[in-house]
């Protein structure tokens, strides 16, 4: 009773008890064909393209960035957009374009950490629960429900109350929110997998587990996990921003887009420009998360078996 | 019962000595003991939860380290605002994306279908706390329309009541909204090619009441699942929004628990989402059971 | 008694499908007489389930293009106003449908379904509508039938329900009956206790019915004619007698091929006939079935439709008709 509808896998319909037809094979991996379905996909593709600009943004944050983000000028404090700082000064005279930039990196830093933490943890337990099902499911998928009721934002909170702020406690925090979920999608996934031709041919002959779950079970259950990523990486950016905003998460002087709108909240009817430019990054990249995973669902994972995009929220 | 370790264990884990904190200059050795004695804290883990669980049970949640309040007359004191925000949002919510993923299945692929879409996704990716900042800047700032936050009892004065809720309100529900429509979008689709539907027309019934009877009612039984779902995230989602607008929650009591250590409250705090979390779901369950034939016996 | 209730000239269908358009019914033309039963036979993809559904404007009009006429006596059911349309489903043509498990509303009780069909057509009031709706679930045998008003579809077994559909289809008297697949998804006792019901009910009210069906034991039970679909065409029709003691077309022929004894069947599924129907995005240029056709005796097979022509003598008041080049024709 607990936590978001989930779909359930369909019973795989073509497990059979007799007879493995000799063409029984798993599919190929189909990155060629996924980017191909993708590129056709112009709004998916705008946001991959827009996404790998900002991620190389990130990369090479200090190069980019005009002047130097942390450089206080207090001559030119609160300065409106101009040729010279095309978004504008904060009130210590700093190039917010430049802290745009580099909180570029500080925000999908944490996006990534968080993401692949919750990936590998949740994944795992979502393997292992999906795989042995009986007991092992039963415990594992029991103990996820529980963390699934609490409400998100407040278990990063008393995370973070616990470990204190900072950036990768912001990431730890927002990658235990977020293990449920891929828990139950990868275990959803596995359930749909496990029964098929290919990976019963498999144990037939013998495999054991750890080839059969890496060489069968793991590749043909990617795809929701795949298109579930991409969509968390969107919430884990948003996440990270609200428990920045909230005083919680990167500390200052680092220029992350949360903090930096937080601290330009103050000067909101000065200078607009110190919160706009910030939240700005964050809805793009988000958006651009998400619009991606939309697209890698259409091409990916036709039954939709992800969970809706803001089910985190 | 999971749920209440964790909420405990979790909260035993945040570091420093909270009643060093809380006596802050005025420490002295002798107070301090009389304080950990009274608060317990001297005792075993595992006696420490039992207590804790067992008052917590009986309503009794423990004493704030920061105001002396009961942590219970302090959550009291909040909760009405926090309800009041979140089926405010709820509302909004259900305003917005009822008619309009309503109309985007109607007509997939129209122009009303493309811009609902782009609207929806803007609306899950957009920064509640970013939308209410530009939202303040719009109607507190330059149009001078509306307060920009702060709260009133309905009961002392109606409209400023109102107007201090409808900008907050408005933000939260615009996001709850756009996942909402995205729902209601592929749950009419997804009725409206049901074979009963064609039953029902070959019935010679009009239009709009196959629409309404065998198309909507059909679709719309799943968004009590959904709304339920929402309005639990909702709760622990306006913390962002509740500080942004000064609105006197729950969300903004957790905040400044953190930021004090005062953590019966935070333990209070917590546990009370989460209890509302399971409350919700259980009433959604309860509610579905009553509205659905199917799984009623 | 043959009065001719439904005339159907030159019917087309194409539907738009992700690979183009698709001739999906091709110039089909029947009639169906007043109390007279005419099975449409074929396998599935033939066209049967759409050419019925387009009489009735019930494919979604985004997707398919329907030409031809219909006229239900002599009202033109595809030219019609769509509020005509609405009052001709129900009293006009009542229509069952192939899956029971899906074609009532899992969430509306089978009273409340059957009371909206009756008083869509005509000012009754709830409880005459409740009265009338108990008496039809009588009529078609459902046992204990006030009591079923008030309960869900899910509570009802799938021959139950299958009742309850023909209930809600007869509500309103139709001058016709259009059965899809209406028992093939029910097992053989009950399959031949909704047979005789509806075959009780066409005597006393003259109902016209067409039945689409796989099932030839069930065409050979019922039909007094029959068309046999493919790829769209008809491709042969006749009485029942003519087209299955004495079939013309090779298709038709390979149907019966492995059927035992028509007499003594009732259970008898088609023949299976090797290889699959063409898709209707892609239709061989000559006859429908010549990529499957066993015989091909004629050079004109690869490249000419054969048109539908009388093929021998008939016994009966109808002609025998036959979409084929083959010529070796008549009985087995």
């Amino acid at each position: 009773m607990t936590g978001a509808p989930l779909p359930e896998p369909a019973a795989s319909p073509t497990a059979t008890e007799d007879g493995v037809p000799s063409t029984a094979r798993p599919p190929q991996p189909r990155w060629r064909q996924t980017l191909g379905l993708l590129a056709r996909n112009p709004t998916a593709a705008v946001a991959a393209t827009v996404l790998l600009l900002i991620v190389l943004m990130a990369v090479f944050d200090e190069s980019l960035a005009p002047s130097g983000p942390n450089e206080i000028a207090v001559e030119d404090r609160l300065q409106p957009p101009s040729l010279a700082h095309p978004f504008g000064t904060d009130d210590l005279g700093r190039d917010i374009l430049s802290r745009v930039v580099l909180g570029a990196g500080v925000s999908l830093r944490v996006g990534f950490l968080a993401v692949a933490f919750a990936l590998v943890v949740g994944g795992l337990i979502g393997l292992l629960a999906g795989f042995y099902g009986r007991w092992v499911d039963d415990v594992l998928m029991r103990f996820m429900d529980v963390l699934f009721a609490f409400p998100a934002v407040l278990l990063a909170i008393a995370v973070l109350a616990v470990r204190g702020p900072g950036a990768g406690n912001t990431a730890l925090a927002i990658g235990i929110v977020y293990i449920p979920v891929f828990a139950r999608v990868t275990r959803a996934s596995v359930l749909g997998v496990r029964e098929e031709v290919y990976v019963r041919a498999s144990r037939s002959v013998g495999a054991s587990d750890l080839r059969l779950l890496s060489r069968h079970v793991l590749p043909n259950a990617a795809p929701p996990i795949i298109v579930q990523t991409s969509i968390s990486l969107a919430f884990a950016v948003l996440a990270e921003a609200a428990l920045s905003f909230l005083g919680l998460g990167t500390q200052p002087p680092n220029p992350s887009w949360g903090l930096m709108l937080a601290e330009g909240r103050g000067f909101i009817d000065l200078a607009w420009w110190l919160a706009f430019f910030p939240g700005m990054a964050i809805f793009l990249t988000v958006l651009c998360f998400n619009l991606l995973g939309d697209g890698l669902r259409d091409v990916l994972d036709p039954r939709q078996r992800t969970l809706m995009a803001g089910s985190g929220r | 019962m999971g749920v209440s370790v964790i909420v405990f264990g979790l909260v035993q884990l945040v570091p420093g000595d909270p009643i060093r904190l809380a006596l802050g200059t005025r420490f002295d050795q002798e107070t301090y003991d009389a304080l950990l004695a009274r608060s317990g804290l001297d005792q075993p883990l595992v006696t420490q939860y039992f207590s804790w669980a067992g008052r917590a049970l009986t309503g009794d949640l423990g004493v704030s380290f920061r105001s002396g309040e009961t942590v219970t007359s302090l959550i009291a004191e909040r909760l009405p605002a926090t309800l009041t925000l979140a089926f405010a949002s709820i509302l909004v919510a259900l305003l917005i994306a009822v008619p309009l993923g309503t109309l985007s299945a109607l007509r997939p692929r129209s122009v009303v279908d493309r811009v609902a879409t782009v609207l929806s996704q803007i609306g899950i990716s957009v920064p509640e706390f970013w939308m209410a900042i530009v939202l303040i800047l719009v109607f507190a700032g330059t149009l001078g329309w509306l307060p920009s936050g702060g709260y009133v009892p309905l009961t002392e004065d109606p409209a400023g009541w109102a107007q201090r809720l409808l900008m907050p309100a408005v933000v939260t529900g615009v996001v709850s909204g756009s996942v909402i429509t995205r729902f209601v979008r592929s749950s009419v689709l997804e009725a409206l090619g049901a074979d009963h539907v064609r039953t029902a027309q070959a019935k010679g019934l009009p239009g709009r009441q196959v629409f309404t009877w065998h198309v909507l009612r059909n679709a719309l039984l799943p968004l009590v699942t959904v709304t339920g779902v929402q309005l639990a995230y909702l709760l622990s989602g306006v913390v962002v929004v509740e500080i942004v607008f000064a609105w006197p929650g729950l969300g903004q009591l957790a905040l400044q628990a953190v930021q004090s250590r005062d953590y019966p409250v935070l333990q209070g705090a917590i546990l009370l989402f989460a209890v509302v979390f399971l409350l919700i779901n259980l009433v959604v369950d309860l509610l579905y059971t009553a509205i659905d034939p199917r799984i009623r016996r | 008694m043959s009065a001719t209730l439904l005339e159907v000239a030159d019917l087309r269908v194409r539907l738009r499908t992700p690979r183009g358009p698709a001739e999906v019914v091709n110039g089909l033309s029947y009639t169906v007489g007043r109390g007279e039963t005419v099975a449409v036979v074929g396998e599935s993809g033939s066209g049967k389930s759409v050419s019925v559904l387009a009489l009735l404007g019930l494919l979604p009009a985004r997707l398919a293009t329907v030409t031809g006429s219909a006229r239900l006596d002599g009202e033109d059911l595809l030219t019609m106003s769509p509020e005509r349309l609405r009052q001709v489903r129900g009293p006009g043509v009542g229509m069952v449908f192939q899956d029971p498990m899906t074609s009532l509303n899992p969430v509306l009780t089978i009273g409340r379904q059957l009371v909206e069909g009756i008083r869509a057509h005509g000012e009754v009031s709830k409880a005459a509508a409740r009265e009338r709706a108990a008496g039809l679930l009588a009529e078609v045998g459902l046992p204990d039938p006030r009591r079923a008003l008030d309960r869900y579809p899910h509570e009802l077994s799938g021959g139950m329900r299958q009742r309850v559909v023909i209930a809600i289809a007869l509500a309103n008297n139709p001058s016709l009956l259009i059965a899809d697949e209406a028992t093939t998804a029910l097992d053989v006792t009950v399959q031949a206790q909704i047979l005789d019901l509806v075959a009780g009910l066409q005597s006393e009210h003259g109902t016209g019915v067409i039945w689409i069906t796989h099932d030839l034991g069930v065409v050979a039970g019922i039909a007094d004619r029959v068309l046999v679909m493919y790829g769209g065409r008809c491709v042969e029709d006749g009485t029942v007698d003519d087209v299955l003691e004495r079939p013309a077309h090779p298709y038709t022929r390979g149907l019966l091929g492995a059927l035992p004894d028509l007499a003594s069947s009732d259970d008898g599924e088609l023949a299976t006939v090797p290889g699959v129907p063409p898709a209707p995005t892609d239709l061989p240029p000559g006859c429908v079935f010549w990529p499957r056709c066993p015989v091909r005796s004629d050079p004109r097979c690869a490249t000419e439709q054969p048109p539908l022509a009388v093929v021998g003598a008939s016994d009966g008041a109808l002609p025998h008709r036959a979409a084929t080049w083959c010529e070796e024709g008549s009985p087995r």
